[in-house]
């Protein structure tokens, strides 16, 4: 497991988002159509060289849309997102291109993200020929990421559909990696994958920041693997952050109703620890960005909510002493 | 409902607007002149002239084209003083050959096609649901390869060559009934049957196989859902899966194609009513065109998209019937 | 007399690209008012399993033998087998939104299963639908049972299809990944109702999943399978503290888990899970494992290992038990 931010001292951050937004369409026809569907709501957060900000949520609270943003797959309808300082909410595609190289995506269906007709040599080195680089420091490099991710030089020639699932991950990485970025965008990356495999992408992830110094989004709904990976961890709810910090903050002592609820519905692989912790039980599904609730959007499902909670929206703010973790809570665990 | 039903109607005379235009422009476009059509064979320079302006074809395009939207619905009167003929609504022009107005010509003609496209598609619907639903229930047997390679065959056989060898087994081999005539359903209904039987073996031929084909992969599919297994999970008897639970999803999109063919085929289906000898809109299309008749050609092609263009509104609604996903709220 | 009892249960079918031996001879017994889990990976048979004791899968050959409540349904007439599904033993499946039929309503779906059973009148079924809709935790039913899947949202639809399986009072329920799809927080929700309505009812429950965590909450017997075939089984309690096939250690040891010490390692098993096209010869496990890496015995290579008693109702399925455990 990854022990505390390598960037604890705050320099300067690799990735800034501020009040990122998106709100798509409503459905075609009805009364909320001009009004549109707010899929992502003010989300800010830094990420910094070499560490890993994992974004959790349930479906549909905004974190792929948040993921897709970030590496300018979606345009964002509010707010910008700073790479090395340089806004790239509004570049055009042309002056996007460089900075393509040093940013990029790893997707949740291994499967869907690779060219069916390409071979494993072929999708490796696609970035890096639009990169220009010459056909032999291509074939080598493309031999170098092969055995980076664990796969074998005569896996090269073959097609994705003669891989497994992890395989195949195996090789989404590759490719996200072939032109040395500085921040990978990693959505959903494992959710795919079988337990056993699971384990295998976690660590060749993990291992590649340590030898690559790569910083990570990690995006997923599993609340472990995020725990797992991830040095920072935002927790997402209906298109906003409600909390942020340290992974041991947020894990350890988690200060927003929600993180706490969403903490304890994970059950242990272990039945004797499952039946001696205290559970708290949300009621209903996660309502729906299209009608989000007044107030503070969780209060319907919140078992501290308050009268304050229905009308006025909570801010982000500092929860612990330190400065690590902020809560968007009118009532925070303290 | 009432502000989507709204905006489809708008959305069709929009389509109906485009295709009249883009007709309009291909004939204004075409080295034939109609005044000299109108005219006749024995017409002098000077009379061409007259017609010419009488017609309006020295106007720009634009204004031609206005007065021709504008007839359908208000009517319009043509030529002058002793010459004016008022034609009413829906106003498409008089025939160049017969001189008779467009619409009537086409009124006339439609119950011949009709009667060829609805009897035609309840023979084509038999056949190709039964075929596609015993192909798709008895999967990869003699049965199933029997029907697909048929209704490959089937389908590649041209529509001249089935009507040829039916004219020469049925009526001259065998006698069984004399060369087919159309006769009116209100005139006869039992002549109506006899003599329009050839015709709908022939068209419906090439769509019960396309049917079949579809059937059978459609039933396949939906057979395979998840919500199949459900019912059969439930403890149903299996006629009661496939009929109920199985059958009407997988018919849906038949369904959207049936609305579709018919919707082509009531303006006339052209080589079939052409090789009958059927008074019907293709036979009529088909002679426009040799003569190059414009106002029937125009007429014609309107129609046709109106019935295209409002059978993929029924289809639309029908599927929101059926498919509960597909209602707007 | 055990509610369920499965010997030797074997599925094979054919494919495009050859056939398939999906279950390879596994036993179970499930008892009244017991949760049997089943849990495993992608291909280990496990889902094949579930759908093979309803007799639901078709061009399958299923050899061995699943007797419920005494009587024999392999190779009984399938009249007789029709009778018990839904009735006796019902099935609560994966995502609901594609197992239930999207131009039905959900009453009409609860109601039609009922009234193919239990015959009756519409408007009883319909009463019934409506009953088992409360029972179930969905807040106004009587309107909610008008409604289609597509307007349920998926804790909702999930708790529909449970609503559906308990309709006809069986005394058995599989339930074949009945959370998978949903959010942690539904998911949650959904097991205790699970398990409560198990509870209540005195059911036989099998829940095949691919989540320990799941497994760890509501069963009390466990079944690992690993490529068709079982590889440890185990009451609840003991499968978590002490595992005994190299798999079902291997499993635990990669799970992430959020009470686990910080800095702790995940140890992932080397290798992907078999092709059921392909399987490699002996144990399926063993070229992904570790003992015999260390071990390697002639043994792991020539049959499939059976389950053999290691400890009071445990059962492991490996030829190095003696030395794992040593």
């Amino acid at each position: 497991m990854s022990t505390a931010s390598p960037h604890a001292g705050r320099p300067e951050a690799l990735l800034e988002v501020r009040d990122l937004g998106m709100t798509f369409p409503g459905p075609r026809g009805s009364l909320r159509r001009r009004a549109g569907i707010r899929a992502v709501d003010g989300v800010s957060f830094d990420v910094h060289p070499g560490e890993t900000l994992g974004l959790v949520g349930e479906s549909g609270c905004g974190k792929s849309t948040t993921g897709r943003m970030l590496v300018r797959l979606l345009d964002p309808t509010a707010g910008r997102v700073a790479f090395r300082g340089q806004d790239i909410t509004r570049t055009g595609q042309r002056e996007l291109r460089p900075l393509r190289s040093r940013l990029q995506m790893i997707f949740q269906d291994p499967f869907a993200s690779l060219n069916p007709r390409q071979t494993v040599r072929q999708i490796i080195a696609a970035p890096l020929r639009a990169q220009g680089e010459s056909a032999q420091a291509i074939r080598r490099e493309v031999r170098d990421l092969v055995g980076l991710v664990g796969l074998a030089p005569e896996h090269l020639e073959r097609y994705p559909h003669q891989f497994s699932g992890g395989q195949a991950q195996r090789i989404g990485i590759a490719r996200a990696l072939a032109t040395r970025p500085e921040l990978v965008v990693a959505d959903e990356p494992v959710s795919a994958l079988d337990v056993s495999i699971q384990a295998q992408i976690v660590g060749l992830l993990e291992r590649l920041q340590r030898e690559l110094g790569v910083a990570y989004v990690f995006i997923a709904h599993d609340l472990a693997v995020v725990r797992h990976i991830s040095h920072r961890v935002a927790v997402m709810y209906l298109g906003r952050i409600v909390e942020i910090g340290e992974r041991q903050q947020v894990y350890g002592n988690p200060a927003h109703p929600y993180t706490r609820a969403l903490l304890s519905a994970v059950p242990l692989p272990e039945p004797a620890a499952e039946r001696a912790r205290e559970r708290i039980v949300l009621l209903g599904d996660p309502p729906s960005p299209a009608d989000p609730p007044s107030g503070c959007t969780f209060h319907p499902r919140c078992p501290k909510a308050r009268e304050l909670c229905r009308t006025e929206p909570p801010l982000l703010r500092l929860t612990a002493p330190d400065g690590t973790r902020q809560a968007a809570c009118h009532f925070p665990e303290v | 409902m009432t502000g989507f039903l709204l905006r489809r109607l708008l959305g069709i005379a929009g389509t109906l607007l485009v295709i009249c235009a883009l007709t309009f422009a291909v004939f204004y476009l075409l080295p034939s002149d109609p005044a000299a059509q109108f005219c006749g064979k024995d017409c002098s320079a000077d009379r061409i002239v007259m017609v010419r302006q009488q017609m309006g074809l020295d106007d720009p395009l634009i204004v031609q084209f206005g007065r021709y939207v504008l007839g359908i619905f208000a009517g319009q009167t043509l030529g002058s003083g002793q010459y004016a003929v008022h034609c009413g609504f829906p106003c498409f022009g008089y025939s160049f050959q017969s001189g008779q107005p467009v619409w009537d010509l086409m009124l006339d003609r439609l119950p011949a096609s009709a009667s060829l496209a609805l009897g035609a598609a309840v023979l084509w619907l038999l056949l190709g649901l039964s075929a596609g639903l015993l192909s798709a229930l008895r999967r990869n047997t003699w049965v199933d390869r029997t029907v697909m390679v048929a209704t490959i065959g089937i389908a590649a056989l041209p529509v001249y060559f089935t009507a040829m060898l039916l004219l020469y087994v049925v009526v001259t081999v065998l006698g069984l009934m004399p060369y087919p005539r159309y006769i009116a359903f209100g005139e006869d209904p039992v002549g109506w049957i006899r003599n329009l039987i050839l015709p709908w073996i022939t068209l419906a031929l090439t769509f019960a196989a396309i049917y079949a084909r579809m059937t059978r992969n459609s039933v396949i599919e939906t057979m395979a859902e998840p919500y199949v297994r459900t019912a059969r999970a439930k403890g149903l008897r299996e006629r009661r899966v496939v009929g109920r639970h199985g059958l009407r999803p997988a018919l849906t999109p038949v369904a959207t194609m049936l609305g579709m063919d018919l919707g082509g085929l009531l303006a006339g289906a052209l080589i079939t009513e052409s090789l009958f000898s059927l008074p019907g809109v293709g036979k009529l299309f088909a002679d426009s065109l040799n003569k190059a008749d414009q106002p029937v050609i125009m007429g014609i092609t309107l129609l046709a998209s109106f019935f295209i263009v409002t059978s993929n509104l029924v289809v639309d609604l029908v599927y929101a019937w059926i498919d509960p996903r597909a209602r707007l709220t | 007399m055990s509610l369920l009892e499965v010997r030797g249960l074997a599925v094979e079918f054919d494919t495009a690209e050859g056939p398939v031996r999906a279950v390879r001879g596994i036993d179970f017994t499930v008892e009244r008012g017991r949760t049997l889990g089943i849990v495993g990976e992608s291909g280990s048979g496990k889902s094949v399993t579930s759908l093979a004791v309803m007799g639901l899968h078709r061009g399958a050959a299923v050899t061995g033998s699943v007797r419920f409540d005494g009587t024999e349904l392999i190779g009984a007439p399938e009249e007789s087998v029709r009778r018990l599904r839904g009735r006796r033993i019902a099935m609560v499946f994966q995502d609901a939104l594609t197992a239930l039929h999207p131009y039905f309503t959900i009453g009409d779906q609860i109601a039609e299963a009922y009234r193919e059973h239990h015959g009756g009148s519409r408007k009883a079924a319909r009463a019934r639908a409506v009953e088992v809709l409360g029972d179930v935790g969905i807040p106004d039913p009587a309107r909610r049972a008008r409604e289609h899947p597509h307007q349920f949202s998926g804790g909702m639809r999930q708790r529909a299809m449970i609503a559906l399986a308990l309709s006809c009072e069986p005394d058995l329920i599989i339930a074949d990944e009945p959370t998978t799809a949903l959010d942690v927080t539904v998911q949650a929700q959904v097991l205790d109702l699970l398990a409560g309505q198990q509870q209540a009812r005195g059911l036989g429950l099998v829940l095949i999943t691919h989540d320990l965590g799941v497994i760890a909450r509501i069963a009390d017997e466990v079944l690992v399978m690993y490529g068709g075939s079982a590889a440890e089984q185990a009451p609840a309690d003991r499968l978590f503290t002490a595992p005994r096939h190299p798999y079902t250690r291997g499993l635990l040891d990669s799970l992430p888990r959020l009470d686990a010490p910080e800095g702790e390692p995940l140890r992932a098993i080397p290798g992907s899970p078999p092709s059921p096209l392909a399987p490699p010869p002996g144990c399926a496990f063993h070229p992904r494992c570790a003992v015999y890496a260390e071990h390697g015995s002639p043994l792991c290579t020539a049959d499939r290992p059976l389950l053999r008693l290691v400890a009071e109702g445990h059962r492991n399925a490996c030829a190095l038990d003696e030395v794992t455990t040593g």
